[in-house]
């Protein structure tokens, strides 16, 4: 899309595609995306748009602690959203919250898909062991909860990591723990795609004139397999988000010093008696709206890709 | 029958051996046990006496040997944190988290069954669509984001209900039980609804389907031409028809409720398994941690090998499938 001329036929050839009509037709699809991206952007540009710098200590002051939201009574205008215990900026915190919750579902989501990608693709084409293998390990990892599964990874990484290494590794151990979690999905959904791709004339085709079966999985049968992946990713990164959530606030993920959304609210959740319900409410209406928006968009996308699946 | 009976048995043996085999890889590969249990500052000596102690000085093949007739006899050695037997640990904390379970299971069955059957009835009416989207938020909100709202509702302030621990418990041999005291059933009200709350919107969903593709059927029209009253149909002759499905699919979420178990039990500081687990992850107390799996995994393959086999005997169809594949 260097080019403006055809880039240009493209967008409004896009513009016109069914697609975009079924989209502009549904309008919560049409809100669920503009939330996603605000999300998104917000996040990327966290340190730019933050009023204030919660990591940094100088800044804070333990004066500014525990003030309510800036329109209930007592509250400092400074402060959007109030301030926690320490007189952290809850604004800003949810902001860079989301940074790093999105980050390791981004991350997670990107590497797992690449790994089941190739999985599937690899047992679709050549079956035998390598297939029986990988979805053995599919079946029993389905079979258990993915929460579940997450948690045991992490707890092992946990246990062959020295203790002091805990918090700085958590960001390399969640994304580690979410990627061995969901990869199974994808190789479940390519593996089949790729199988009924096996008997299509192009395949067929391309090794008539001798192409290699690399050449032949990557570039022919790949482009065809990936309407399917695009959904599950979608979904997946709402499920990403909420399993790192979930392991931070069970108190296995983010540290208190670096937190994500998961986090806040395990931290927020300790000042639930205090009657401070904005350090709590804040964090988990953010991952809330985050979660709803995504798997609303993810539903709409498996509904007009692909009808069938599911 | 008796052949496909067998291979399923030995099929779930297989599972349950492959799940020993990680949990004692665990155990053997992750972190050194001895220099968790002591201080930094003991003497190799101390060291060799822990080690030989644990067992840790035997080879491989003998310890995996050794944990999986320990765990058949539920022997699973001693917990790095406490110090205790883990097998003692997981008897206290058992009667917690299967009372829990249970009363969350009869919470979204008493409440979910209706609704999806109330949203299947009356497709088009509001209330059924307020229900529908009701359920869709109750997807996307965390369970422990549930959990905090119920405790900021009905504990900070309403202050109608306790926030933690399961009240006073009767002692019933080594089974505690929480059912018998005012506090004890108190305490179990809001876990058991967050516990119960993801699997009411599934159970809805799921009724819905089942009644609304019960109600096309040849079966229900008869019904109807035949001269029943409404009641008699829907209730009769559809939901009976329905529920066949739900409750093997309910019998299949328990095993995933006892794992979602641990979310609630950290929401709720609930002494039961979950929070032993959550607490031994922490820490990485492999013994909790592998024994944890184990029973769970139990849990999952019995409850997987006995829908699997009811399968069979309710559905006649699957003999037959089973003979054409082999």
């Amino acid at each position: 899309m260097s080019t403006s001329t055809p880039s240009k036929s493209r967008v409004n050839a896009f513009l016109d595609s069914d697609i975009f009509y079924n989209f502009r037709k549904s309008r919560v699809t049409v809100v669920a995306t503009i939330v996603t991206l605000a999300m998104l952007l917000s996040a990327a540009l966290a340190p730019w748009i933050a009023p204030h710098n919660p990591f940094d200590v100088a800044t804070l002051s333990l004066l500014n602690s525990e003030l309510p939201p800036s329109w209930a009574e007592g509250g400092d205008p400074r402060f959007f959203l109030g301030t926690d215990g320490q007189g952290r900026d809850m604004f800003s915190a949810i902001l860079y919250g989301s940074r790093i919750s999105l980050s390791v579902g981004l991350v997670s989501v990107a590497l797992a898909m690449v790994i089941g990608v190739v999985v599937g693709l690899l047992s679709g084409y050549f079956g035998g062991l390598v297939d029986a293998v990988f979805m053995r390990v599919a079946d029993v990892m389905l079979s258990f909860p993915t929460i579940l599964v997450a948690l045991l990874i992490s707890g092992i990484a946990r246990g062959a990591l020295p203790r002091e290494m805990h918090d700085s590794a958590a960001l390399i151990v969640l994304v580690f723990a979410i990627t061995i979690t969901t990869w199974v999905q994808y190789a479940r959904t390519v593996r089949g795609s790729t199988l009924v791709e096996l008997n299509q004339e192009y395949v067929l085709a391309a090794r008539l004139v001798g192409r290699r079966p690399m050449a032949i999985i990557f570039l022919h049968i790949l482009p065809n397999v990936l309407g399917p992946v695009l959904v599950i990713s979608t979904i997946n990164l709402a499920m990403a988000v909420l399993i790192e959530a979930t392991l931070s606030f069970l108190g296995v993920g983010m540290p208190p010093t670096n937190p994500s959304l998961g986090t806040l609210i395990r931290v927020g959740n300790e000042y639930l008696f205090s009657g401070i319900w904005w350090v709590v409410i804040f964090p988990s209406l953010t991952l809330v709206v985050l979660v709803l928006a995504v798997n609303l968009l993810g539903d709409w996308l498996r509904d007009t890709l692909n009808p069938k699946l599911r | 029958m008796f052949a496909f009976v067998i291979r399923r048995i030995i099929q779930s043996v297989l599972v349950m051996l492959a799940v020993a085999m990680i949990a004692f890889a665990m155990f053997r590969f992750v972190g050194d046990p001895v220099n968790s249990m002591l201080p930094e500052n003991a003497s190799t000596q101390e060291r060799g006496e822990l080690r030989a102690q644990l067992g840790l000085d035997a080879p491989v093949t003998v310890q995996f040997t050794r944990f999986v007739t320990g765990a058949a006899q539920g022997k699973f050695g001693i917990s790095y944190r406490n110090k205790r037997p883990v097998s003692d640990l997981i008897a206290e904390r058992l009667p917690a988290t299967l009372e829990l379970v249970f009363s969350a299971a009869i919470f979204a069955l008493a409440v979910g069954v209706p609704m999806g059957v109330y949203t299947a009835l009356h497709r088009r009416g509001f209330i059924s669509n307020l229900l529908q989207i009701i359920s869709l938020i109750g997807i996307s909100v965390p369970t422990f984001v549930t959990g905090i709202l119920l405790i900021l509702v009905f504990s900070v302030w309403l202050n109608w209900l306790p926030s933690f621990g399961r009240g006073e418990v009767e002692q019933l041999g080594w089974w505690s039980t929480g059912f018998l005291t005012v506090s004890g059933l108190k305490s179990l009200i809001l876990p058991a609804i967050m516990l119960g709350l993801f699997q009411v919107t599934l159970i809805m969903r799921l009724v819905r389907a089942e009644m609304l593709e019960v109600l096309r059927s040849d079966y229900v029209r008869f019904a109807r031409a035949r001269g029943l009253v409404n009641r008699a149909v829907n209730y009769g002759h559809a939901l009976r028809n329905t529920l066949m499905p739900v409750i093997t699919i309910v019998g299949l979420q328990l095993g995933s409720m006892i794992a979602f178990a641990i979310i609630t039990e950290t929401v709720f500081q609930w002494p039961g398994m979950g929070l032993l687990f959550i607490q031994a992850v922490s820490f990485a107390d492999i013994p909790v941690m592998s024994a944890y799996l184990v029973l769970v995994s139990l849990f999952f393959v019995a409850i997987n090998m006995i829908v699997d086999l009811l399968y069979f005997v309710v559905d006649p169809r699957l003999s037959v499938n089973n003979k054409a594949s082999g």
